[in-house]
């Protein structure tokens, strides 16, 4: 893949290959296609001059790193008991209703996956979620189905 | 004495305007060209004197901090800001990084005038990301003013991935130098071998900012506040069955009773003082529980249960939280927290006996001494607190 | 710092005053007092993890306890070992560990020799006081050498550490957090598809039964009652001296003549030795050095040097994988198990007038690797699979217990022949420094005709454990055909353990190797310490198990290759020359470029 080898390139390029650009690597290769593959981490750790078995086991260690296929959108609802307190199930209930997938999964147009995350930091407007870095507070079921539009 | 939620939030705002530190606007230009012309001793006076202790949670007095990464003998040094705010329940440090970052930086500047340093890092944790674009901003407008003083320092930013662990310090390290975020045996600490083997000061967003206030105000004002033990104010993020939900700035030394009534909304049954590695506090014990490092101890987070909630349900929240966050690598927080689930789902159950919940606090008990880092440790204090002011929820 | 003066710290343990050197560890300074602490994570090859939380004790003063593998002593500490904390501490892990751990230990080949066993034993843990949540994970067969079972799995992270920081391999690694948290390779792959070189370190170093070899005592005991089959077992340099250890010997015994004996007894039908191909190893090798050097110093050829060693499997997959740039510079001699074997099926099947097809041979090898290396498609060129079965030496401890053999009562044997006789230089093959050493004393006798002046032929410079070794000898008074030789320096260097062979490698890579020859072992401290030897394996034991083998050395009417009169037959009668067409058949090989990641 011609494409991969280019964002890996361009990420070790950018960042260096010192073992401390490790994270920001992974990270920038990770938001091109919303995860990263299997030939992207072998391609990062024969860059760096690392080997992959370590590659993998830094990019496991972390919740954002995800190493399966994922839509292009990401949404992370925050499961901390605040935001259950607050409706967290009836918004993850609508969405995927709305999506048509379960918790977990990607829809079949490869758009949206729906993903759960640990406190995201919005305890006092919760429930709360992130789609890709942005925030939506304060949720209900119509405003969580209606923040999807912005990415139709 | 039952308040309205206009004559609380009165109260609450006078308090927080009688404080005021963390928010207060500064010229922190002006602030920083003083530093510059302060000798270092006189500023780890100013720390010292004030009694500050780390506002990330686990309350290490700053100046020691400082200190002794000012007596390491090394070229290189670094200041990180752990800007990683996992706690649940907690959000403050966002708001502070949104509204004051320019009093985050210069609380870097000075520690890293009086320690020696000449790179600081913001370790931001992923889920704010949304903050990169305005921090790095105002962080190459910091980053220029000091050029123009001559002061040799420069911050750059780093981010987290969703790994709550990253947010203890030797594990942030470990992130920040490209490893898994596993906590590292101390000694040696930080500030003795940091970021990259070199001496390393690591100081929460909002102790960053005390720090630059203390110095602004010569030491004085931030003292005043608080009590002998716990000096000074904190912020404290509120959440749960509050009628006052927010971020606010009080003083430390508050009972839990005098809190709940600005917050509650006056059927309280508990409070989770720390998040889900801090202290339940039930009704019974809201009197006599100081908020403070001689009561309950905190990083900010304080959640608000009525007499509604479940508290088995919360505690599987925090413990299933835990299981996931632990990083794995010591026995008994990988293992211990995995037991402690699969524990209290059983005696719900009835797949095990009640008397088997005095096991899992014996467990609990050996993970405070036995784990590796303050995750670990930190289990014990919701699980402890909860299971012994609510045991009767947690079985039946 | 080089403090000559070390400063001490006074500390109590258990209320005895110690004085120990600054920074060592508290669990160093209890064993001075010979205390003993259990441990886990620990082992002394590997840096310090203090993950496992066994060896807990309590500091006064201190809020929670301290690893004590991982603290440093401090002046005034007092310390406890057996305190009521401690100890409660202590039984919760060892019962924590038992909740994950799939606690089958009938029928686990580590029954018997388990560290957490041990120490569920000596804490008396009858009734399993968590719920079990070991993992229902099927073990990992694919390779033909180790095997990888999660749920006996500890997570003391020992084998990523022995994969990584001696072996500088990292097949495997920790990957994923919390609960899920697990030692595994790149992408959960199976251990045969990726970069593990089969040297069994990680099997050498864990404490459970979550690593262990392929095990082929069933396959051999077949082949045994097979009245069919005719059972020819080889045996490595290095097993003589630590089969000993798994017979209830104690370490460093030579115990070669008994070691015959029992294979005999346990229904081989031609006990051979794999110390006479180490000898014709030295030949071959020796020649092509020599045949490389006349290339290179008197012919102006373009060839590669420095050459090196290609005994050791685990070697030779960390060079396909990591260095197949630079292939060329290995010797093509086949290691001496794969010399053995097509010479076995042909030469030796023809004197005693067995079909080869009806012969098994079977090699009892101090590695784990070596079970891939004769799985190896190439290794064929008997027309058969060259040999058939590898066993470690664990494996024949076990076939020799399963026997009933009282191994010290034993008398004397005598190997058979041909391929039974073998010199000193064979022997010390086992160890690192040893093959250089055989080397040395034969091609320094080729090009002047004269021994090797060293004192009782002990080529001191190349021994030892230290992990790189160098050595440089100068030649002179030459033979007629070597006098471009004359004067010359011969620079070698030795390494063990692929930590060290990546140094070593990355000079070769960078051209700027200054060497002329170099012998490469896997394994720390050589097929001494390989990863199918006795477990433990420690410095110690090493150093034990390489004295025996120099001891042995010592022993032999033969010293050098050369002179072994079995070699000399072999090549009269069979081989004809070194490096000859029959050689080029039987005993050479070439290389797989493999991928790096």
């Amino acid at each position: 893949m011609q494409s991969s080898e280019n964002i890996v390139r361009k990420a070790v390029k950018k960042y260096g290959k010192g073992r401390e650009n490790l994270l920001p690597i992974l990270q920038m290769v990770r938001k091109e296609n919303n995860y990263l593959s299997e030939d992207q981490l072998r391609e990062i750790a024969t860059e760096m001059d690392l080997s992959a078995a370590d590659v993998y086991g830094v990019a496991t260690f972390y919740s954002f790193m995800d190493m399966q296929p994922k839509g292009k959108n990401i949404i992370r609802i925050c499961k901390t008991i605040t935001c259950f307190m607050k409706g967290k199930d009836s918004i993850v209930t609508a969405l995927e209703d709305a999506l048509g997938i379960k918790m977990g999964e990607t829809t079949p147009d490869r758009k949206f996956s729906l993903l759960e995350a640990n406190c995201i930091g919005w305890c006092h407007k919760g429930p709360a979620m992130l789609i890709n870095d942005k925030v939506y507070v304060e949720l209900t079921p119509e405003k969580a189905i209606q923040a999807l539009e912005e990415y139709r | 004495m039952v308040m309205t939620r206009d004559e609380k939030l009165a109260k609450i705002n006078a308090h927080q305007e009688r404080v005021n530190l963390i928010f207060e606007k500064i010229d922190t230009l002006r602030l920083m060209e003083k530093v510059l012309t302060l000798d270092n001793n006189k500023i780890l006076e100013y720390i010292k004197e004030s009694g500050l202790k780390g506002r990330g949670g686990a309350g290490f007095p700053t100046y020691l901090k400082w200190k002794l990464a000012a007596d390491q003998k090394s070229d290189v040094k670094y200041v990180i800001c752990n800007a990683d705010e996992g706690e649940p329940g907690t959000f403050k440090d966002r708001k502070i990084l949104e509204e004051q970052a320019e009093k985050v930086f210069t609380g870097m500047a000075i520690c890293a005038k009086v320690i020696g340093a000449s790179l600081g890092y913001i370790y931001l944790r992923g889920e704010y990301n949304f903050l990169v674009p305005l921090l790095v901003t105002k962080m190459n407008v910091f980053n220029d003013d000091m050029k123009k003083f001559g002061f040799n320092f420069t911050i750059d930013l780093r981010s987290g991935s969703g790994a709550y662990i990253c947010g203890e310090e030797t594990a942030l390290i470990e992130s920040m130098e490209g490893y898994r975020g596993e906590a590292r045996n101390k000694p040696p600490y930080p500030a003795e071998k940091g970021y990259l083997g070199k001496p390393t000061v690591i100081n929460n967003v909002e102790t960053l900012v005390y720090c630059t206030m203390i110095v602004l105000n010569e030491g004085k004002k931030f003292k005043n506040f608080g009590t002998e033990i716990s000096t000074g104010s904190k912020v404290f993020s509120v959440s749960g069955d509050a009628d006052v939900e927010g971020i606010y700035e009080l003083e430390l030394g508050m009972t839990i009773q005098e809190f709940v009534d600005l917050f509650g909304d006056g059927d309280t049954k508990a409070v989770q003082v720390g998040g889900a590695s801090g202290f339940c506090v039930p009704r019974k014990k809201f009197k006599e529980t100081i908020i403070g490092f001689e009561g309950v101890p905190t990083g900010g987070s304080m959640m608000l249960f009525n007499s509604s909630r479940s508290m088995y349900h919360i505690l599987m929240n925090y413990m299933e939280f835990m299981q996931e966050e632990s990083c794995g690598q010591c026995t008994p927080c990988r293992v211990g927290c995995q037991q402690l689930v699969k524990g209290i789902q059983a005696i719900k159950h009835k797949k095990r006996p009640a008397s088997y919940l005095d096991e899992l606090v014996k467990l609990a008990k050996t993970m405070r001494v036995a784990s590796k880092c303050g995750l670990g440790q930190s289990v014990a204090n919701p699980f402890i607190s909860i299971v012994e002011n609510f045991r009767e929820e947690i079985i039946y | 710092m080089s403090d000559n003066k070390q400063k001490m710290i006074n500390v109590t343990i258990d209320n005895k005053t110690v004085s120990v050197p600054e920074n060592t560890s508290i669990l160093e300074a209890t064993r001075s007092l010979g205390v003993y602490i259990p441990t886990l994570c620990h082992h002394e090859d590997l840096c310090v993890a203090g993950n496992c939380r066994v060896c807990l004790v309590e500091v006064k003063g201190s809020r929670t306890l301290q690893a004590s593998c991982a603290t440093p002593v401090a002046e005034g500490m007092e310390i406890f070992t057996n305190s009521r904390l401690v100890r409660t501490a202590r039984k919760h892990v060892i019962e924590l560990l038992l909740s994950e751990h799939r606690g089958e230990c009938l029928r686990c080949s580590r029954n018997g020799n388990c560290e957490l066993q041990a120490l569920a034993n000596e804490y008396r843990v009858d009734e399993g006081l968590f719920i079990d949540i070991h993992k229902e994970d099927q073990p990992d067969i694919s390779s033909p050498a180790i095997q990888k079972d999660d749920s006996k799995c500890i997570r003391c992270q020992r084998c990523v550490r022995a994969c990584t920081e001696l072996q500088s391999v990292s097949a495997l690694c920790v990957a994923h957090k919390g609960a899920d948290m697990k030692i595994t390779t790149f992408w959960d792959k199976a251990l045969a598809y990726v970069v593990c070189t089969n040297c069994g370190q990680c099997v050498s170093h864990c404490p459970t039964g979550a690593l262990t070899e392929k095990n082929y005592v069933e396959d051999v005991w077949d082949a045994i009652y097979d009245p069919t089959k005719h059972v020819v077992v080889q045996t490595a340099p290095a097993i003589r001296v630590s089969i000993g250890e798994e017979v209830g010997l104690g370490p460093g015994k030579r115990v070669t003549k008994k070691l015959v004996t029992a294979l005999r007894r346990l229904g081989f039908d031609s006990v051979l030795d794999t110390d006479f191909t180490a000898d014709l190893t030295i030949i071959e090798e020796g020649n092509e050095l020599l045949q490389r050097l006349t290339k290179a110093l008197r012919d102006n050829e373009d060839v590669a040097l420095p050459m090196i060693t290609s005994c050791s499997p685990g070697w030779i997959k960390f060079a396909e994988h990591e260095f197949n740039h630079s292939l060329n510079h290995l010797s093509t001699c086949k290691s001496p198990q794969q010399m053995f074997g097509p010479l076995a099926k042909t030469y030796y099947a023809e004197k005693i007038g067995v079909d080869p097809k009806d012969m098994v041979v079977v090699s009892i090898m101090p590695c784990t690797a070596k079970k891939f290396e004769a799985a190896r498609p190439e290794m064929m060129s008997s027309g058969f699979r060259d040999v058939d079965y590898v066993l470690t030496t664990r494996e024949l401890g076990l076939m020799i217990r399963q026997a009933g053999i009282d191994f010290e009562k034993l008398e004397d044997g005598e190997y058979d022949s041909i391929l039974g006789k073998s010199t000193g230089a064979g022997a010390i093959f086992g160890t690192t420094g040893g093959v250089m050493e055989a080397a040395l004393r034969t091609a320094y006798e080729i090009v002047t005709g004269r021994e090797i002046p060293f004192d009782g032929l002990k080529i001191t410079p190349v021994r030892g454990l230290d992990g790189i070794k160098e050595a440089t000898l100068k030649i002179e008074g030459t033979l007629n055909k070597y006098n471009f030789l004359e004067g010359a320096e011969l620079r070698v260097a030795i390494g063990h353990g692929l930590a060290n062979a990546r140094k070593i490698m990355k000079q070769v890579e960078s051209g700027e190797s200054p060497y002329h020859f170099i012998e490469i072992m896997a394994c720390p401290g050589g097929c001494i310490g390989g990863g199918g030897q006795p477990i433990p394996t420690t410095n110690e034991l090493r150093l034990q198990r390489a004295n025996a083998l120099y001891e042995e050395d010592e022993k032999m009417q033969y010293r050098k290759s050369h002179e072994n009169p079995e070699i000399i037959e072999i090549y009269e009668d069979f081989l004809e020359k070194p490096l000859g067409h029959k050689s080029h058949e039987l005993l050479h090989t070439s290389y797989v470029k493999r991928e790096k990641n």
